[in-house]
C-alpha cells in the first residue's frame, strides 16, 4: 500500500508528461548528424518532447519540403536555403535563427600527411582532393574559396573529385582513395580534438563564414516540441555541445 | 535548354554504355555458354554470384568497390601492381564498376537463349564433323540471335540508368565520371528543375523506346527475363 502511496504521484507526473509530450519531425544536414543525435537524446531526456530526425543533404530537403514533405523543422547546412523557404512562405516567419557556423577543415587519414598551414596544398603530393560540389554543399563553397585564396585553383582543379555532400567527401578521404580532403571539422572531431590522421583547421577568414540557419516550417506551426527543440538548440548545454564539435555560435 | 556540361555528360554516358556492353559481350558469352551446358555442381553459386548485382542495393556494390578499389584493398592493389593506379574516380574504374553491375543482364538472356537451343543442333553439327568453335560461331550464334540482341539492348540502358555505383566511385568529374542520371541529380539538387526536366524527360523517353526495341525484337514476348 505504501508502494503505491509512493508512486501514485509519479505515476500523475508521467501522463502529465505525456499529455503535453509532442513530436517534431526535423530535416537535419548531413554534417550536424553527430551533434544531433546527442542534443535530440538530451532534448527528448530533458523535455520529454520527442525529436524525429532523418539526415541529408539542404537541396533535397528543400526539393522535399517544397513538395509536401512532413518535416516541422529544418536545421539546414547554409543561410539561404532557410531564408528562401521564409521568403516563399514554407517557413515559420521570424523563427529563423542560425545554430552555429561551421568550420572548414583539410584532413588526411594518413598521420602527419597534413601540416599545420596547408602547405601539402601547395606541395601537390598527391592525386586527389576530394571536397563537396561547391554548387550544392556550402562546405564544398567555402573550400573552392579557400583554395583560390591561396591561389591554387589552376593547380588543383584536374585533382578536385567531389562528393554529393560533406559526408561523401570525407568518405572518399577516409578510404584513401583521396589522399587529401577538405571536410567539416565536426566529422573529425572527437572529444574536442582531431579523432584520427593529420588536419589543418582552415583560418575562418579564408573564407566567408559557413552559417546554418534553423526555421520552424510552415508544418511545424503551433508544434510545442518544435518550439521547444528551437529554444533547446540555443540553450547552453546544447551550444556546449554544438562548440566541442568545432562549429562556433552566435 | 541543354548546357555543354550536358551534353558532355551525355557523351560519357552513351561511351561508358557502348564500352561496358561490347565488353560484357565478350566476356558474358563464354560465361553464360558455360551456364547453359555445365552440370558441375557449382553452376548454382557461379550464377548467383554473376546475379547478385540484380539484387544488391548499388551502395552495397558501391561502397564495397570503393573499399576494394581504393590503395588498401585487393582490388586497388592489385591495379596498382598492373601500372593502372587508383581505379576510383576515373573512367576505366566506372567501366570495371559498370560491367559487373549490368553482367546478369547480358548472362541471363544469353543463357536463355543458350538452353533454348538444346542439345540437338550440336549434335547434328558434330556428326556434319563441325569442330566445337565453327559449330559455335555457325550454329549456336545465329539461333540465338535475339538472345545477343536482348542482351546488348539490355546491357546498354541499364548502364546508361546506373546511378548509385556511379555516384559512390565517380567523384563528380566533368567529362570522366560525370553521367547522366549525376547530372540530373545535381541539377535537381542545386533547384535547377528546368535543366533536370529536359535531361530527366530525355532518359524517360530514351527508356521507354529501349524496353519497345526489347518487346520488338522478342515478338512473343520470350527471352526478355530479366
Amino acid at each position: 500500500m505504501k508502494q503505491i502511496q509512493l508512486f501514485a504521484p509519479l505515476l500523475a507526473l508521467t501522463c502529465a508528461f505525456s499529455a503535453y509530450a509532442d513530436e517534431v519531425s526535423v530535416a537535419v544536414a548531413a554534417n550536424f548528424t553527430t551533434p544531433m543525435k546527442t542534443i535530440a537524446a538530451d532534448f527528448e531526456k530533458d523535455t520529454g518532447h520527442k525529436a524525429i530526425l532523418a539526415f541529408g543533404s539542404t537541396g533535397k530537403f528543400y526539393a522535399q519540403i517544397k513538395n509536401g514533405a512532413p518535416f516541422q523543422m529544418l536545421l539546414a547546412a547554409d543561410d539561404e536555403t532557410p531564408a528562401r523557404l521564409e521568403k516563399e512562405g514554407a517557413t515559420v516567419a521570424g523563427s529563423r535563427f542560425t545554430y552555429a557556423i561551421g568550420a572548414l577543415v583539410l584532413w588526411s587519414a594518413k598521420p602527419g600527411f597534413v601540416d599545420d598551414k596547408g602547405a601539402v596544398l601547395a606541395k601537390g603530393d598527391f592525386e586527389h582532393l576530394a571536397l563537396a560540389n561547391p554548387k550544392l554543399a556550402p562546405y564544398g563553397a567555402a573550400a573552392m574559396e579557400t583554395i583560390a585564396k591561396m591561389g591554387l585553383t589552376d593547380k588543383l582543379q584536374a585533382r578536385i573529385v567531389q562528393g554529393e555532400n560533406i559526408g561523401q567527401a570525407y568518405q572518399f578521404a577516409a578510404t584513401g582513395n583521396a589522399e587529401l580532403g577538405f571536410v567539416a571539422l565536426s566529422q573529425v572531431m572527437k572529444d574536442g580534438k582531431i579523432g584520427s590522421g593529420s588536419a589543418w583547421i582552415v583560418p575562418a577568414a579564408m573564407h566567408a563564414p559557413i552559417r546554418q540557419d534553423a526555421a520552424i516550417l510552415a508544418n511545424g506551426k503551433g508544434n510545442a516540441a518544435a518550439e521547444a527543440l528551437m529554444k533547446y538548440l540555443r540553450s547552453a548545454k546544447a551550444t556546449a555541445l554544438i562548440k566541442s564539435y568545432g562549429y562556433t555560435v552566435e | 535548354m541543354l548546357t555543354d556540361s550536358d551534353y558532355s555528360a551525355i557523351r560519357l554516358t552513351l561511351e561508358l554504355a557502348g564500352l561496358t556492353t561490347a565488353l560484357l559481350l565478350v566476356i558474358g558469352t563464354p560465361i553464360a555458354w558455360w551456364l547453359a551446358r555445365t552440370r558441375c555442381w557449382w553452376k548454382a553459386p557461379v550464377s548467383a554470384v554473376v546475379t547478385l548485382p540484380l539484387v544488391l542495393p548499388p551502395t552495397v556494390l558501391g561502397f564495397y568497390l570503393l573499399v576494394a578499389m581504393g590503395p588498401n584493398g585487393f582490388l586497388g592493389q592489385f591495379s596498382h601492381a598492373l601500372g593502372l593506379g587508383n581505379l576510383p574516380f576515373t573512367f576505366p574504374g566506372l567501366v570495371f564498376a559498370s560491367v559487373l553491375y549490368s553482367m546478369p543482364f547480358v548472362v541471363q538472356p544469353l543463357q536463355n537463349a543458350f538452353n533454348a537451343i538444346g542439345d540437338r543442333p550440336l549434335e547434328v553439327a558434330a556428326t556434319l564433323r563441325a569442330s566445337p568453335l565453327d559449330t559455335f560461331f555457325s550454329v549456336v550464334v545465329p539461333l540465338a540471335r535475339p538472345g545477343f540482341i536482348t542482351a546488348a539492348i539490355l546491357s546498354f540502358a541499364h548502364t546508361v540508368g546506373e546511378f548509385g555505383v556511379v555516384l559512390m566511385i565517380g567523384g563528380n568529374i566533368e567529362g570522366k565520371t560525370r553521367v547522366v542520371s549525376v547530372q540530373i541529380y545535381n541539377h535537381v539538387e542545386a533547384m535547377e528543375y528546368a535543366e533536370a526536366h529536359w535531361l530527366a524527360g530525355g532518359m524517360l523517353a530514351f527508356s521507354f523506346l529501349v524496353l519497345l526495341a526489347v518487346n520488338f525484337f522478342n515478338p512473343q514476348g520470350k527471352r526478355v527475363s530479366p
